[in-house]
């Protein structure tokens, strides 16, 4: 696979019945002590990337894509798990090696394994079929970032030991497994799910599969989030220790942790002792800090705001994975660039953190000290009462669990189950004295005995080895059905695959769903009704409100739409902007040798921006200076007339004015104001008139008279060759 | 709502026995309790199956899910849940001398649940 080509969902496809996975198990990042680079020594990174997209600054600093310790996780299921390939492979450019495909709705009720590859509600149907077409593919992209990458989803359910079946055979790394999730959200027998989960993790744990539990939901779904403290430490302790019984390894097993509140709540203030509580407790385990999800509204700014705080809360305890939430989650189902933006925000604020444990240290007296005290108090009291009312089912049917109240405070909202209610109840069977299964990876009594087996051999000695030990056994199914596959679903959208036609995509090939952002000099309900309005005139189809933000009560509403549109663009008729016709240094240099250029240059107007301008002049950043040419740098907010005037005044060959601002094109006007007053002093034809700035279109640039303009992501060398080019001509 | 469920903070109150403990020993205990918590959900696990386990069970030994749905649920049909559907599998394989994959798919077709039950001791 090179990386300026498309991956081929077909080739994925071709041939899986005989795929085999490379490996087996998680994999953590490389530590990388003391890394360098760009002259800076950071304290906890891992190995950087083969290929990689940088963060939008990083160019400032020579291209530089630091990457964090922690393993970053982004969730990507939008039903059509072919799409979502494409989608695995840009996020893991941005730094994802956790790829976590999220169930499709009804998963956890569906009573045995799905087979195939059908469409999926609010996540895709994890089946063999596309768990090994997603694993394969990820063994391309991880080929081509140069780090491994983690595959996970989901054990839980009525078919839960199943699933830690496939998932072990096709190299599946991660998995969540709590049976408290099957209990409390998907109402599930609790006799059921602690059998079912214990098989479970024996299975996962011969996989060496990474666990991570459940726990996080009950913030997630709890009235007052953060009162659920107590309870968290509770439920995490319950399914750490039921796994290590069930035969886990403690490095194994991942709390999913979450920072229980948000701001406007006082956020560190509650989640930082409640974070350092939690790691006091379970340091023998692993962390898997999860973002809080519990507040996400539509803005996407104020959700990226919500994790930053929350990657605060990593650095300053401590967090193994650090899970990425996209920021449109409180919209919609992901969409592709929302987990890039989710895995740049990880990046950005992970390395901008990079030693903060060096810096600053958490309190350990005062007010954390009470608090951290005070939340682990609750959580044993929690503990002495579910015992005391007869263990952990009779605490769920009594209501304990997800209880508004802080615990012992109780609001009497908890969720109630029956210990013999709920789906699967009384399908459980007690074990005969004779009961045996020829399987290794099985938990619990197992009469090996009477086929002449000690405890200690592989009862699959017996049937010659199990699809553990000889994966040519595992029976795989293709489809199993004719009109819900993902073969149909390429086909309709074929055209858009063989890279001639092209429509806008949020998630699935040829959506064609684009979002407009209005602002509207209206309130709130005329400006949502409006924006309607605008979308059906642009053309748009499905025109849907996903995001209302008032900028004033009467003055302004800001709205953002989606909608389709459906019309497709033929990338063969499309007119390509130009690409710079550069020089070689040694053209220039050479040229220069014998023609000297002197320039002026100066950011023009009541603008103090700098950065650009010096970027291009100054030998330090590969700016013009380093072919010989000679630069009088004015400054910033320099008059036009002046820019001209020293021009004349030095003799120079040529004007740089940069310009950045650009409110009411005031840009465009500068550029024509030094032309005019270059034409009124006579010097227009020996002087070369050259604009850039950030804002700057080249094309309208030059309807101004300028020579040429240079916009965002100009180079000196560009300036540089054009200048000489330009000079020839004049010489001509 | 159910008003025996409802109780203020007591905290203060209720924490009297531990506010003395060490954090060493407030974090032990804790770890003891959950053991305790954790004992008994663990034991019914070791002495109980499911259809589920089943299910991966015949998976494990190279059955496909469609196969090993419809072998579970003969298993639970003649009742012999109890004895394990892969070892149901593997008796079966024994009595006919036939490799386990083709014995399964006889039990598959409702062949040969008889020689299995009497195999066991078990009654109709």
């Amino acid at each position: 696979m090179k990386p300026n080509e498309k991956l081929d969902i077909r080739y994925i496809l071709k041939d899986l019945e005989n795929y085999a996975p490379r490996r087996h198990g998680w994999t953590w990042r490389i530590p990388s002590p003391n890394f360098s680079a760009h002259g800076y020594v950071y304290s906890d990174l891992s190995e950087p990337l083969k290929n990689s997209v940088a963060l939008p600054a990083s160019k400032y600093f020579s291209g530089i894509d630091p990457q964090p310790i922690q393993v970053i996780t982004t969730e990507i299921a939008s039903g059509r798990f072919e799409d979502d390939i494409r989608r695995m492979r840009m996020a893991a450019w941005h730094g994802a090696d956790h790829i976590m495909v999220i169930r499709t709705a009804g998963q956890s009720h569906f009573d045995s394994l799905i087979e195939g590859t059908p469409q999926g509600v609010g996540g895709v149907p994890i089946s063999r079929k596309q768990v090994r077409a997603q694993r394969k593919a990820l063994d391309l992209i991880e080929d081509e970032v140069g780090r491994p990458i983690n595959y996970h989803s989901y054990v839980s359910g009525v078919a839960g030991p199943e699933i830690a079946v496939m998932f072990a055979e096709e190299g599946v790394n991660g998995a969540h497994q709590d049976p408290q999730y099957n209990v409390l959200y998907r109402n599930i027998n609790m006799i059921r799910s602690f059998i079912d989960a214990a098989e479970s993790k024996k299975i996962m744990s011969h996989a060496k599969i990474l666990q991570i539990d459940g726990a996080h939901n009950a913030n997630a779904t709890a009235k007052e989030a953060w009162k659920v403290m107590p309870e968290l430490l509770v439920q995490h302790g319950i399914n750490c220790r039921f796994s290590e019984a069930a035969g886990m390894s403690n490095e194994l097993i991942a709390l999913s942790t979450v920072p229980p509140t948000a701001s406007p709540a006082p956020d560190l203030k509650i989640n930082l002792p409640y974070a350092v509580a939690l790691r006091d407790f379970f340091n023998r385990y692993k962390m898997r800090a999860q973002m809080n999800t519990k507040y996400m509204e539509s803005s996407t700014r104020e959700a990226t705001v919500t994790h930053v705080l929350n990657m605060m809360i990593s650095k300053l305890t401590s967090a193994d994975i650090q899970s990425t939430i996209t920021p449109d989650e409180g919209r919609n189902v992901p969409w592709h660039m929302y987990n890039v933006e989710a895995c740049d925000t990880a990046k950005q604020t992970l390395v901008g953190l990079d030693g903060l444990k060096d810096l600053v240290s958490v309190r350990t007296d005062g007010y954390m000290k009470d608090k951290v005290r005070e939340i682990k108090e609750r959580a044993v009291l929690f503990l002495e009462e579910l015992l005391e009312k007869g263990g952990y089912f009779e605490a769920v049917e009594k209501g304990f669990f997800i209880d508004s109240g802080i615990y012992p405070e109780r609001n009497g909202d908890g969720i109630i189950r029956k210990i013999h209610g709920g789906i699967g109840a009384n399908t459980v069977y007690e074990r005969d004295e004779d009961y045996f299964a020829p399987v290794p990876a099985h938990f619990g009594y197992n009469n090996v005995a009477q086929y002449g087996l000690k405890v200690t051999d592989n009862p699959a000695i017996l049937i010659h080895g199990s699809t553990f030990e000889d994966r040519s056994k595992i029976q795989y199914i293709d489809e199993l059905d004719n009109e819900d596959n993902v073969y149909v679903r390429m086909d309709q959208t074929e055209k858009y695959r063989q890279g001639n036609i092209l429509k806008p995509e949020v998630e699935w090939m040829g959506d064609g769903t684009v979002v407009v952002d209005l602002t509207l000099p209206i309130d709130v309900r005329h400006a949502e009704a409006a924006a309607i309005e605008i979308g059906l005139k642009m053309n748009l189809k499905n025109v849907e409100v996903i995001h209302r933000e008032v900028l004033h009560v009467s003055e302004a509403t800001r709205i953002q739409i989606k909608g389709q549109f459906d019309m497709d663009i033929d990338i063969s008729k499309l007119k390509l902007a130009k690409l710079p016709d550069t020089l070689s240094d040694e053209e220039i240099r050479e040229f220069i040798k014998d023609h000297p250029i002197k320039i002026v240059a100066g950011t023009v107007g009541e603008d103090e921006h700098s950065v650009g301008l010096r970027e291009i002049i100054d030998i330090k950043h590969g700016g013009i200076e380093k072919y010989g040419i000679m630069a009088e740098y004015l400054g910033t907010s320099v008059p036009t007339q002046k820019l001209v005037d020293a021009a004349i005044e030095t003799n120079a060959n040529a004007i740089l004015m940069s310009t950045i601002i650009s409110h009411d094109e005031i840009h465009y006007k500068n550029m024509k104001k030094v032309v005019d007053y270059a034409i009124e002093k006579g010097v227009r034809d020996k002087l070369i008139i050259i604009a850039g700035g950030t804002q700057v279109t080249p094309d309208i640039a030059l309807e101004q008279g300028v020579d040429a303009g240079f916009g965002r992501g100009t180079k000196g060398k560009d300036v540089a060759s054009f200048i000489v080019k330009k000079m020839r001509e004049m010489k001509k | 709502m159910d008003k025996s469920n409802v109780r203020i903070d007591d905290f203060e109150t209720r924490r009297q026995h531990l506010k003395d403990l060490s954090d060493e020993a407030l974090k032990t205990y804790f770890w003891k309790l959950t053991d305790q918590s954790v004992e008994p959900l663990i034991s019914l696990a070791k002495t109980h199956t499911s259809p589920s386990i089943e299910r991966s069970v015949l998976l494990r030994m190279g059955f496909s899910s469609i196969e090993a749905k419809t072998i579970v649920d003969q298993t639970i049909e003649h009742h012999l849940m109890g004895k394990g559907a892969g070892h149901c599998v593997y008796k079966y394989s024994l009595l006919t001398k036939k490799s386990i994959r083709k014995a399964g798919l006889s039990l598959l077709r409702g062949e040969g649940w008889q020689d299995v039950m009497s195999s066991f001791g078990v009654e109709k």
